[in-house]
């Protein structure tokens, strides 16, 4: 029966790779972005926050099918080969989870007591050390923007359906195997698919959560 | 304190580097585009192995409905597509988008239901009858209602029964899915549906209540050749044909259709079925075994 264990382990695997790759990519980019919103003035603030709010609430399917589209032969990316391809699948979850990130980043460092960034300035700090000691006081909403990212692009079927093609090998992760095997009737098979995105999910949010309560040193 | 927040980035980095290793990964030599039905039915898996090792290639396998399967074809994002909408498929060649049609396989649809069968469809004389008597006793049929093969069918079946559902008849029910999702739906609300005899087998185990009512228990004993359903192989017009992908994409149309496959396309399923689940169509077979099969008079 190696056979099947093997076949769960590589959808599983793949459904790892892809959504924290996509994550990490929304981290990088998303959270100096959500540093940008909640502490900096620029001209264009508030069409910036209204970009990111509404990202935070694109309809996953939506984003596929843009996407889908984009990535096509006959689409302006085209020429990148990226449609039916884990990487076409990346770039969709960026785009689902970069305004969660950002906006939940930006939320939690405005939701900080507004006297601690004057205190902070007053030090002198670079406005590198500024954003890292306010993150890191914030860094309880912080993990929380980040595993409602996670969350929202590793149990996504949609957009992983239209952009990955759900090709077995290749491009079937969990979610869209589990929408495979109820088509097929194969309940069972589908309820332990289920159970297995449920549990790397709890484990992934389980070492975000721990990384981020290590205690402080005091003094 | 600095490390708990900072030890963050080398960790999401990591994952983002070894995802990038794994998603440069090989990509497949040729990507074929099929239905739902006929991906379910498993035939492709266990014929395909057979084109992969003996030319040392991958070959991917999309599942889509017979529309997005074909456009597709159009958009040029798959190199071979096979559907079962005839049609469809000659108006694809017709313009430009795909080589030529081929004939591959044929087998045919049955009406599946209730065991009560209100409308008595087990007693009509052709799938047509059995349509209007649905319609004149107004009870549940669930419609594909997409751009399926099955649907393209359905339409025909109802146009010869003389009539016309429509949305306002609250008794038909269009879905807009597969044909797996409308078995089941179809179970749940004990109601008709036009299903291809393969998907029907292949999933009868995991549905409660829903009988073989019209088509016979075998294709040789469906009494209504208008339920015969046809699958074509194309090859999707490539911007150049000598390229060595355009080569694979002709070499596996030709596979598909040679006697070898053939011969293992009438064997799959009889096995766990006890009758096959498609029967050879090709010319390369109806050459062989002299127009035997029902599907050589008409393609």
């Amino acid at each position: 029966m190696t056979g099947w264990l093997s076949d769960v382990l590589d959808v599983s695997l793949l459904t790892l790779w892809i959504s924290l790759a996509a994550l990490g990519i929304s981290a990088l980019l998303g959270i100096p972005g959500g540093v940008l919103l909640a502490l900096r003035r620029f001209r264009g603030r508030r069409l910036f926050r209204a970009l990111i709010y509404t990202g935070m609430g694109l309809p996953p399917v939506v984003v596929g099918l843009v996407v889908f589209l984009l990535l096509s032969r006959r689409g302006l990316l085209g020429e990148l080969g990226w449609l039916f391809t884990p990487a076409g699948m990346i770039v969709a979850q960026v785009i689902i989870a970069l305004p969660i990130v950002a906006g939940l980043t930006a939320a939690a460092l405005e939701s900080l007591d507004p006297e601690l960034p004057l205190q902070v300035r007053s030090l002198g700090p670079t406005p590198v050390q500024e954003s890292a000691t306010l993150l890191r006081q914030a860094r309880g909403g912080l993990v929380a923007a980040l595993l409602a990212g996670f969350g929202g692009i590793i149990s996504e079927v949609g957009a992983a359906m239209l952009v990955g093609g759900n090709i077995e090998g290749r491009t079937r992760v969990l979610s869209t195997a589990i929408v495979l095997e109820t088509r097929r009737g194969a309940f069972a098979t589908a309820l332990a698919l289920g159970g297995v995105l449920l549990f790397l999910a709890f484990v992934v949010n389980a070492l975000m959560l721990r990384l981020a309560a290590t205690p402080r040193r005091s003094g | 304190m600095r490390r708990s927040c900072l030890a963050l980035y080398p960790l999401l980095l990591t994952a983002f580097v070894a995802g990038c290793g794994r998603t440069t990964g090989t990509t497949a030599d040729l990507l074929v585009a099929t239905t739902t039905s006929t991906y379910d039915s498993g035939l492709l898996d266990a014929i395909l192995p057979t084109f992969e090792s003996s030319r040392g290639v991958e070959v991917d396998v999309v599942a889509v409905g017979t529309g997005q399967a074909l456009e597709f074809g159009k958009s040029g994002d798959v190199d071979v597509v096979l559907v079962h909408n005839r049609d469809l498929e000659e108006a694809f060649v017709a313009a430009g988008h795909g080589v030529e049609r081929r004939v591959v396989m044929f087998n045919d649809f049955v009406l599946v239901g209730a065991p009560e069968d209100r409308a008595q469809v087990s007693g009509a004389a052709t799938a047509a009858e059995a349509f209007r008597r649905i319609y004149q006793t107004r009870s549940i049929f669930v419609s594909r209602g997409d751009a399926s093969g099955t649907y393209a069918r359905e339409l025909v079946l109802w146009e010869q029964a003389g009539v016309a559902p429509t949305l306002t008849d609250e008794w038909y029910r269009p879905i807009g899915q597969g044909m797996g999702e409308t078995l089941r739906f179809a179970d749940e609300q004990a109601g008709y549906t036009l299903t291809d005899r393969a998907t029907f087998l292949a999933v009868a185990d995991s549905l409660r209540g829903l009988a073989l009512l019209f088509g016979g228990r075998s294709l040789p004993e469906n009494p209504d050749p208008a339920l015969l359903n046809l699958y074509g192989v194309i090859q999707v017009t490539p911007e150049d044909p000598l390229a060595p992908r355009a080569r694979l994409a002709a070499d596996f149309v030709d596979w598909l259709t040679s006697l070898e496959t053939q011969e293992a396309i009438a064997a799959y399923g009889v096995e766990r079925f006890g009758q096959p689940l498609f029967y050879p169509a090709s010319d390369a077979w109806c050459a062989a075994s002299e127009g035997a099969a029902m599907a050589c008079a008409d393609r």
